[in-house]
């Protein structure tokens, strides 16, 4: 096992870092769009394509395997099948043929929550195409995060949004779902509003309420005023200071984060 | 491939593969999607029936929906994944039977399980896109609970265990389609029916007969074509009507919401309720009649139901 994190650390500082091609030991063959790429291996699919030249405009967002922006469709060698994942999760296999997902054209309809009922009959109000659903389960098949998909369409068409809420928890709405799904739906659209639903009719726990009347009472204003009127440098300086004082960063990475803070999505 | 020829042996039904549910009075059920939102009423009163009579019903772990309108083209085997895989989770459980309630349910996973049991081929296609799943082997019996009420339970038991006759109530008893057709899957003669009408006798009521019981009531034209299913509805209704009726029981919840409302109500005809046999049989076996869900109908059975002093 050290073994193979040496070897991905050496691989990723090519990309990285930008060390020469020289160093680097292990190299797999890769087809971005149907054309064929020399890069290392060990990568994920992400640094691949930016180490073959490609730049993201779409495609791309946390790089943590959390936002679902960067879902890839691709086919390894000898296998039929059509494979899903995120390229920021996923490495690099020698014969790979990848392509990058940029956006999902589902349709998003508009509802005032305040508006509908908490039950099935909103769901199919808005996405009727939930009651095409063939069982197939290909949707779960296609989820990078693995959740049982299909499951939550079932149960989003007997109209139980806590059993939705439950399954779809982990949804980070890359899509993937949508573009297999032979019934059209929208699973991500789907499961969104019933956690919607669902979390509207949840009773507010009695610290929430607390806070909120903490807050109304003008507990954090003077707080707030002082870091508003601050400048951009006073503020950079407290963050470092503060997370030095709680042990979280150390004085090399606090100026790296905050040069970084945009996030690169 | 050796596995083609397994799969052949092994769906062939009626020989190797006797019914292996583990206890005889327990036993799981398929409520499908309508019990669990239009139709709770008939969910929750099937359950207090059922353990009335000594028997439990479970429910079937991780179920999809039946697939709702069978599908009559040979080819078309993706809309006989749904049926087959709530097959497969009663495999799983180890059980050789599944009780349905609804009526279509009933009759989307009966003729499916036909339907994949009669082409090796066929099953051996599914199974081949269901890789995820183990492979459904065939031999589960679906059942309608009207079946397991007659057959297992049985109309004397039934009416040694009634705590509170419904003598004196007149009951249209409405079979609709899918009971009954197409025959392979009828639950009993599909010309003359009479499991409803022994049932609600066992429990003391008055069975009346009606020309249109065995009549669809329009069905999914509902939808689109309002006026087939209305037209459909008064000539059932009203003949429910003439032969003296005073609520209609179904075992369907389509047909349910559409003979509450497409009923032509005029001054000189009230409108007759239209109640689960389940919310009958469990009010007669003792259950309490504010247990029963009969507030979730649409056209309330009570004022009749009071009459006789039963709720």
């Amino acid at each position: 096992m050290p073994e193979i994190m040496d070897r991905i650390k050496e691989a990723n500082q090519a990309v990285t870092t930008g060390l020469d091609d020289s160093t680097i030991k292990h190299w797999v063959t890769v087809y971005i769009m149907g054309k064929g790429y020399r890069v290392p291996a060990d990568i994920t699919i992400m640094q691949a394509m930016e180490y073959a030249g490609y730049r993201f405009v779409r495609g791309a967002g946390c790089r943590a395997g959390f936002c679902g922006a960067c879902a890839t469709v691709y086919r390894t060698a000898g296998d039929w099948r059509l494979k899903t994942a995120l390229a920021c999760q996923t490495r690099v296999e020698d014969g790979m043929y990848l392509v990058q997902i940029p956006f999902t054209p589902a349709e998003k309809p508009t509802y005032d929550l305040e508006k509908e009922p908490p039950d099935g009959t909103t769901l199919l109000k808005y996405f009727p195409e939930v009651a095409r659903c063939v069982a197939c389960n290909t949707c779960t098949k296609a989820c990078p995060q693995d959740l049982e998909m299909m499951d939550a369409i079932q149960a989003a068409l007997r109209g139980d949004l806590e059993e939705v809420t439950e399954l779809s928890f982990d949804c980070i709405q890359c899509g993937l779902c949508a573009m297999r799904c032979p019934a059209e739906i929208t699973h991500y659209h789907v499961t969104q509003l019933a956690r919607r639903l669902y979390g509207r009719t949840l009773s507010v726990p009695q610290h929430v309420l607390d806070r909120v009347a903490e807050i109304e009472a003008g507990k954090y204003e003077d707080e707030f005023q002082r870091l508003m009127s601050m400048s951009r440098e006073e503020l950079e300086e407290l963050y470092r200071t503060e997370q030095r004082e709680k042990g979280g960063l150390k004085s090399r990475d606090a100026s790296r984060v905050t040069r970084n803070g945009q996030g690169e999505g | 491939m050796p596995d083609d020829t397994r799969h052949a042996s092994r769906v062939t039904r009626h020989d190797t593969l006797s019914p292996i549910t583990h206890h005889s009075s327990r036993i799981p059920y398929f409520p499908g999607c309508a019990l669990k939102d239009q139709a709770r009423a008939f969910e929750r009163s099937a359950q207090l029936a059922m353990q009335a009579l000594g028997w439990e019903l479970f429910e079937l772990p991780r179920w999809n929906c039946c697939g709702t309108v069978y599908s009559l083209a040979s080819d078309d085997l993706m809309r006989h994944l749904g049926p087959v895989r709530n097959l497969v989770r009663a495999q799983e459980l180890g059980e050789g039977r599944l009780v349905a309630l609804c009526a279509m349910c009933y009759n989307t996973l009966a003729r499916s399980s036909r339907f994949v049991e009669a082409d090796p081929e066929r099953l051996r296609r599914i199974n081949a896109f269901m890789d995820e799943e183990p492979d459904y082997r065939g031999g589960v019996e679906v059942v309608h609970l009207l079946q397991l009420l007659r057959d297992e339970v049985g109309y004397g038991e039934i009416e040694a265990k009634v705590a509170r006759s419904l003598e004196g109530v007149r009951v249209a008893p409405y079979y609709g389609c899918m009971l009954l057709r197409p025959r392979e899957v009828g639950i009993d003669d599909p010309d003359s029916p009479e499991v409803m009408e022994e049932l609600l006798s066992s429990l003391g009521a008055e069975p009346v007969e009606f020309p249109q019981r065995a009549e669809c009531c329009g069905a999914y034209q509902a939808v689109s074509r309002p006026e087939i299913a209305r037209g459909r509805v008064q000539e059932i209704v009203s003949s429910a009507r003439r032969a003296g009726a005073e609520l209609i029981a179904t075992s369907c919840p389509l047909c349910q919401f559409n003979l509450e409302t497409h009923q032509n109500v005029t001054h000189h005809s009230s409108p007759i309720a239209v109640v689960y046999f389940t919310q009958l049989l469990a009010l007669a076996l003792g259950v309490p009649g504010d247990q029963l869900g009969f507030e979730l109908l649409r056209l309330d059975p009570r004022p009749v139901l009071s009459k006789k002093e039963l709720v």
